[in-house]
């Protein structure tokens, strides 16, 4: 459906009006911009990603780092889709509740981006979790700190490459979130271990990781690989 | 004044002025040629944006967020320095110790970054953190603590976070302070997720570590906190339900939202002696 790219569900109030003499209304906003919907999603289709013998290249604009972030929220999202189909064994009702929510939370990231990212965008990518026991806690857990510090410390270190206001503040409202997860997933491993000494250091900073690091730290989990080396540095 | 001089006597000084100015320095070149033609009260401020570019000195208003960080850490330093003297409060299991450690670096760190960036870091205050008496048992009841210290860490959070866009530019020195802003954001979010995952275990609160909606009652009631948590459209796009999972829940707490500057000093405010 055409209008599914732009518009996340049917409560939105959109009115079909004098642009003049209105607020700026999401449909009126893309006619005024020279897009009708159904444009916008062929356009939208027509730029995905290509798969290149290196992987998916990323590019180097605001736009390749929302990809960045596209990918690693697209495996969070599934990560968490699996461990919540069939929770592993003895998990409690509050650490379902918790989980269930941080699902949901990765789930609206994912497609957030994947609203957003309407002109370039990676294809839905599919993961490796062979390393993963779902039927275990420990497993699971600690899969889930090691990948949320890690996209904790990606969102950190990915902030400078933004040159878009709008997307630094965007990626900033997300990362608070995912430090959250974290902070939860480690508690629920040993109580007291929200910030611990591992990951915060003396000045009482958090990870920050260059993307390249980060791909290489969850490639494992990517059938496909993700090209970051046309990003930006600095 | 005479422009032309400045920059010959910066030549002086300084052989790859151009060089560090913009690599291209025939853009110079010219800017020094249309000198004589840009009105003189114009003059200063392209000189300061020259500058500035060159030797990456810290903008004013970066400092300015950086000391109004400081201003907020001081506080939260006080606190929980006050409340790990006071006996019997925190119980040892809930590790408090690592947030008093966290804030006491970031009291230093900031103060070490403003030095290094050429400005003053403000002092400490004097603090009321009963909040003008509303909460008169702040230090005696771990209840009314964790609410306060929510209220803080909540508020620190979306403080850090209204803040991101003004420390952004394209040179070193000024990314740098922005990644450090981002380490000390998402190292506040730990926390308030922390003091958050207490209350409801502990039964103070139907809470979870993340922000659902609006409800002010969850925080401080003193000044709507959370006043624009239930926000669902971010770039055009409304997050309420998406991906499937019909609960607005998912659609509100999935980002968290920033607080502007002034809203936070009202937040704060009752707490300044």
């Amino acid at each position: 459906m055409a209008t599914s790219l732009i518009h996340s569900d049917d409560s939105i109030d959109i009115e079909e009006t004098n642009f003049l003499s209105h607020p700026v209304h999401r449909r009126s906003f893309f006619k005024y911009a020279g897009f009708s919907a159904a444009g916008l999603a062929m356009m939208a289709s027509a730029c995905k990603i290509p798969y290149k013998a290196t992987g998916y290249n990323l590019g180097n604009s605001d736009f390749a780092v929302l990809n960045f972030a596209y990918a690693l929220e697209q495996l969070e999202a599934a990560f968490y889709t699996r461990v919540t189909d069939k929770f592993y064994t003895g998990a409690t009702e509050l650490e379902k509740d918790l989980i269930t929510d941080i699902r949901n939370n990765e789930i609206a990231h994912r497609e957030w981006y994947q609203r957003v990212l309407l002109l370039k965008k990676l294809p839905h990518l599919e993961f490796d979790f062979s390393s993963i026991n779902f039927n275990s806690r420990d497993s699971v857990l600690n899969t889930a700190k090691e990948m949320e510090d890690t996209g904790v410390s990606a969102y950190n270190g990915a902030g400078k490459l933004l040159k878009v206001g709008l997307f630094l503040a965007e990626a900033g409202n997300i990362v608070s979130v995912e430090a959250r997860h974290v902070a939860t997933i480690r508690n629920l491993i040993s109580f007291g271990d929200y910030a611990g000494d591992d990951v915060i250091d003396a000045n009482g900073l958090d990870g920050a990781r260059t993307p390249q690091e980060v791909i290489a730290l969850t490639s494992k989990y990517f059938k496909k690989p993700i090209d970051g080396s046309n990003l930006p540095t600095s | 004044m005479n422009i032309l001089n400045i920059m010959e006597d910066i030549e002086k000084a300084d052989d790859e002025i151009y060089e560090r100015i913009n690599p291209r320095r025939k853009v110079i070149k010219n800017f020094l040629g249309a000198g004589s033609k840009v009105a003189l009260s114009a003059l200063p401020i392209a000189l300061s944006g020259l500058f500035t570019k060159a030797y990456g000195r810290v903008p004013e208003k970066v400092l300015d967020v950086l000391n109004f960080a400081l201003t907020l850490e001081h506080l939260e330093h006080r606190f929980y320095q006050t409340a790990m003297d006071t006996s019997n409060l925190i119980p040892a299991k809930d590790k408090l110790g690592f947030i008093l450690k966290h804030e006491k670096a970031h009291v230093k760190f900031l103060e070490d970054t403003i030095k290094k960036s050429g400005g003053t870091p403000v002092s400490e205050a004097k603090y009321d953190f009963t909040g003008k008496g509303t909460y008169p048992d702040v230090f005696t009841n771990y209840k009314t603590f964790l609410l306060v210290a929510q209220s803080f860490e909540d508020t620190g959070v979306a403080a850090y976070k209204g803040q991101a866009t003004k420390i952004k530019a394209s040179y070193k020195e000024v990314n740098e302070i922005l990644t450090a802003a981002l380490q000390i954001h998402s190292t506040e979010a730990r926390h308030a997720a922390h003091i958050r995952f207490i209350r409801l275990l502990s039964g103070f609160a139907t809470i979870k570590p993340w922000i659902i909606g609006d409800d002010n009652t969850k925080g401080q009631p003193s000044y709507p906190i959370y006043r624009d948590e239930d926000d669902h459209r971010h770039v055009f796009i409304n997050i309420n339900g998406i991906g499937g999972y019909k609960t607005k829940n998912a659609g509100t707490a999935s980002f968290d939202e920033p607080l502007r500057k002034d809203d936070v000093l009202k937040i704060v405010a009752p707490f300044f002696a």
